[in-house]
């Protein structure tokens, strides 16, 4: 089988590959074509037009919720992203603990209905009001265990020769972490930062649990559209969403790839 | 505490001290605040009582428990567990000959085949179910193929069903099945695939014997990772089943959000959690085997 295929191109194995991206693309692919329909429906096509994003721009509870999300989606990167590049090199350099290691992926790894409702229970109990604010550190505690993945795969690589060369020289341990450490994984940082931005974007379930009753995050916002019925606006929406994201992928895969490379 | 060699007086060994502090301590103490505390608090909010107007008072004992054996509940958690497994198994069923085909594409071109896997991932959650409302509504384009190519007259409706939901869920998580699956086939050594086969072994053989067995920790990586949000949505089963379908993920919804019966919320959800770290364990234990066995 393997030698089949080794040399003489993909034999059947085209077959898999472009039913997978059939059904993976052909539902998102609708909603792209429909969200140029002209008319009220979702569903029969009625003519070419840009009626539903005009709709779009002059939607102002969408708006908001954008401008929301992106101010929620920045503290949070802040955050994690100090964090989480401290504890990345923390563990790396300082400790061989495997329960420090799981415990910093822990956010990572439960599930977010969990996350969800305990960080709900908690801001109740410390009678903490539920507002922007209190997504913003959610999402900043789930972030952070995502900026440790990326950062410690990039520290994992590296070892700590140049650190100790230059500790045996006489710097200190704040001029070694800025002058050496940091330089050498800025790489994953930035990932890191660009990961969380993303993943708080598109957040919705913690959002949802953790969210102040005038809060409406992008997804929250989504959510209510989508529960009261099918509208072409939703498909115009869709269409910009899908449109960030293919950016952001292919720009992410293109910063990572050079890294592998070396 | 360091690999670093000693050296350097007192100050130095301050240090030492001090910095490990610094770099693990803001870190550890958020984590603290927002994850040990939240996950100690639902964990006692278990043995707690509802409050009357929401919230939880300390009355404590084990009636939560209890609860949870009603049929009522029990039903949910078989449904749940029937459809998230039949999920996991539909995206590993999708996944793998996708996942192998990608494997064996020129390099170039598979970097490009995981970036198409990985974008709809990317999308918006929402909006990928939205999608399924679109095409499974009952004035919707598959109805229209349907009928289209005379499979059936009558317009039905696919959509508020367990079967979308089962589709929701297998679209929404795919991309987590094939990206373990391609990682851990990508590794297997295509020699000891035509060992097995100069050896007389047939394909059927070959992949049941050799593939399956060295790719298995990949198979059970992405299972996992399919199957745990699957079962904890609330989304798919409200859009796509209508409400019809009840998933443990609703119920834990309801509990917090409209029943405002948190201690037993609570004990649903630390069920999840339990059933989490059962399954990572027999992950553990599978990629040991693996690895050992490879190794040996």
């Amino acid at each position: 089988m393997a030698s089949g295929t080794r040399r003489s191109g993909l034999g059947w194995l085209w077959l898999p590959l472009v039913l997978c991206a059939a059904f993976l693309y052909l539902p998102i692919l609708v909603l792209v074509v429909m969200s140029f329909n002209g008319g009220g429906s979702a569903y029969s096509w009625d003519g070419f037009s840009l009626r539903w994003y005009d709709e779009l721009l002059h939607d102002d509870v969408l708006l908001e919720s954008v401008v929301t999300s992106l101010g929620i989606a920045a503290g949070a990167t802040v955050i994690a992203t100090v964090l989480g590049t401290l504890l990345a090199v923390g563990l790396a350099r300082h400790t061989r603990s495997r329960l420090l290691e799981a415990a910093a992926m822990a956010p990572a790894i439960l599930p977010d209905l969990v996350l969800a409702i305990g960080l709900l229970s908690f801001f109740y109990a410390a009678g903490i009001p539920k507002s922007a604010g209190t997504v913003l550190l959610a999402h900043a505690a789930f972030g952070t265990a995502f900026v440790v993945a990326v950062v410690r795969s990039r520290l994992a690589g590296s070892d700590a020769a140049l650190e100790e060369a230059s500790r045996d020289l006489g710097a200190g341990a704040l001029s070694t972490f800025v002058l050496i450490t940091l330089p050498s994984i800025a790489p994953a940082v930035v990932a890191g930062a660009l990961l969380v931005f993303t993943l708080s974007l598109d957040e919705f379930v913690i959002a949802y649990f953790t969210a102040g009753p005038t809060t409406k995050t992008l997804p929250i916002t989504v959510y209510s559209m989508v529960r009261t019925g099918v509208t072409p606006e939703i498909n115009a929406l869709a269409t910009v969403l899908v449109v960030v994201s293919v950016v952001v992928v292919v720009v992410a895969a293109r910063a990572i790839r050079p890294k592998e490379k070396s | 505490m360091t690999t670093t060699k000693q050296h350097g007086g007192i100050g130095a060994r301050l240090r030492r001290g001090v910095e490990p502090a610094v770099l693990l301590g803001p870190g550890l103490l958020f984590y603290a605040v927002l994850v040990a505390v939240p996950v100690l608090l639902v964990t006692g909010y278990m043995f707690a009582t509802r409050g009357r107007f929401g919230g939880v008072e300390w009355e404590l004992g084990l009636d939560n428990f209890t609860r949870v054996t009603d049929s009522v509940y029990l039903e949910v958690f078989r449904e749940s567990l029937g459809l998230a497994l039949l999920a996991t198994l539909l995206a590993l069923l999708i996944g793998y000959p996708t996942a192998y085909a990608i494997a064996k594409l020129p390099p170039r071109w598979r970097t490009v085949a995981l970036v198409l896997v990985v974008v709809p991932f990317w999308t918006n959650f929402l909006i990928r179910v939205y999608a399924w409302i679109v095409l499974l509504n009952s004035q919707g384009l598959l109805n229209d193929l349907l009928v289209g190519i005379g499979v059936t007259d009558d317009r039905f409706t696919l959509l508020y069903t367990p079967g979308a939901v089962v589709v929701g869920l297998v679209y929404s998580y795919l991309p987590l099945m094939i990206l373990p699956l391609y990682a851990a086939i990508e590794k297997v050594d295509d020699d000891l695939l035509e060992a097995s086969a100069d050896l007389g072994a047939g394909r059927v053989r070959t992949f049941l014997g050799v593939q399956l067995p060295l790719t298995l920790p990949g198979v059970v990586t992405g299972s996992i990772l399919v199957f745990v949000p699957s079962l904890g949505n609330f989304v798919v089963p409200e859009l796509l089943g209508g409400g019809k379908t009840v998933m443990v993920g609703n119920l834990i919804r309801d509990q917090f959000l409209k029943a405002q019966d948190w201690p037993f919320g609570s004990v649903l959800a630390m069920m999840v959690v339990v059933l989490l770290v059962l399954l990572f364990l027999g992950q553990a234990w599978v990629t040991r085997r693996v690895e050992g066995g490879a190794r040996g």
